[in-house]
């Protein structure tokens, strides 16, 4: 048949139940696009429950939000927007043929802004919540203003960053696995499809705490 | 069956670096404005104000980093739906919860505004 003779209908990495690999990648796309919806609904439901507990008690939550330090919260948003961006420049990377090694390194940077964001959370954020004592069901022994309802805001914090940062340490991993695909030559300007789609991923995390950064670290104003 | 012998990255939209960069910086600027204004005293509007700038940066990110400007239509519609659904849980979760402890008294519409300022 002469379609087999012509390369464009073989592209790398063209799996035959497409028509072309133009559907391949738009369905590769689509799909990923219907986990990240399912992962809004999964967030969402935590979001959903933050903000009637936060209408119901504000006061409270603004006193436990005043429990998180303003300045890591911005600049792990700094972190994470960079290195969405450095995702965005590993996925063009391949788009535009570059050699493995440009891919590598946007990657490998993409990973260590990652690592950075939750070793940030860990060790300054995590580890200081414990040490003062305001980690609910852990080690919980606050005394100020509004206790109940700073418990209340604290668990819906380590629930919703936690989830998040799960979803971060799987990313890290995903990547992990990218750059190895990478440097086994897997993919080129017609095939970097797994990229881009754990760029989607990546990008959607970042969302996340784009959002959680303000419904957490921001309530009631720092005045 | 089409015959695709042009080079497969035809419909692919290569996004220039620049565009990245101006988005990265719009982002940056977001957060730096997000934290500063945190610390004015807007009563009720701080909220609505983080809120505001907090979409803005989605829309920037899922438009130009996720390539969604670039999409198919289906693709677009399924986020749509997406927030669509999330809208309808957060809608529906909170007319029931903000509203438990009424007595059943007809009083008009004007009733639901203290429960949606509750919100802010």
């Amino acid at each position: 048949m002469a379609e087999l003779a012509t390369h464009g209908a073989h592209p790398p990495g063209f799996a035959h139940q497409f028509e072309d690999i133009e559907q391949q990648r738009d369905a590769g796309r689509l799909g990923m696009w219907v986990f990240l919806v399912t992962e809004i609904l999964f967030f969402g439901g935590m979001f959903t429950s933050y903000t009637i507990y936060r209408a119901l008690h504000l006061a409270a939550f603004i006193q436990g939000s005043h429990q998180l330090e303003v300045k890591f919260g911005a600049t792990n948003t700094a972190v994470l927007i960079f290195s969405s961006l450095t995702m965005a420049l590993a996925i063009r990377a391949a788009q535009t043929g570059r050699k493995k090694g440009q891919i590598i390194f946007w990657l490998l940077l993409t990973m260590l802004l990652g690592a950075l964001f939750v070793g940030l959370k860990l060790r300054f954020e995590w580890y200081r919540d414990y040490v003062d004592g305001i980690i609910p069901g852990v080690h919980w022994f606050y005394n100020g203003p509004q206790a109940p309802g700073v418990k209340m805001f604290m668990c819906f914090y380590f629930f919703m960053t936690g989830l998040h940062a799960i979803h971060m340490v799987v990313g890290l991993g995903i990547l992990t696995v990218l750059v190895i695909m990478t440097a086994r030559n897997r993919f080129s300007a017609e095939y970097y499809s797994p990229l881009e789609i754990s760029g989607l991923y990546w990008h959607f995390v970042d969302i996340v705490w784009i959002f959680l950064f303000p419904l957490l670290y921001l309530i009631g104003g720092r005045y | 069956m089409s015959d695709h012998t042009e080079p497969s990255g035809h419909s692919e939209h290569i996004v220039p670096v620049s565009t990245y960069l101006l988005v990265f910086l719009a982002l940056m600027v977001g957060t730096a404005l997000t934290t500063w204004i945190a610390y004015i005293d807007l009563g009720r509007w701080n909220t609505v104000v983080a809120l505001t700038i907090a979409v803005t940066k989605m829309v920037l990110v899922v438009l130009f980093f996720m390539h969604v400007k670039y999409a198919t239509g289906l693709t677009r519609v399924v986020i749509l739906a997406g927030f669509f659904w999330l809208g309808i849980m957060i809608t529906l979760s909170c007319s029931d919860e903000l509203t438990r402890g009424w007595e059943i008294v007809p009083q008009g519409w004007n009733m639901i505004l203290p429960v949606v300022f509750r919100l802010f």
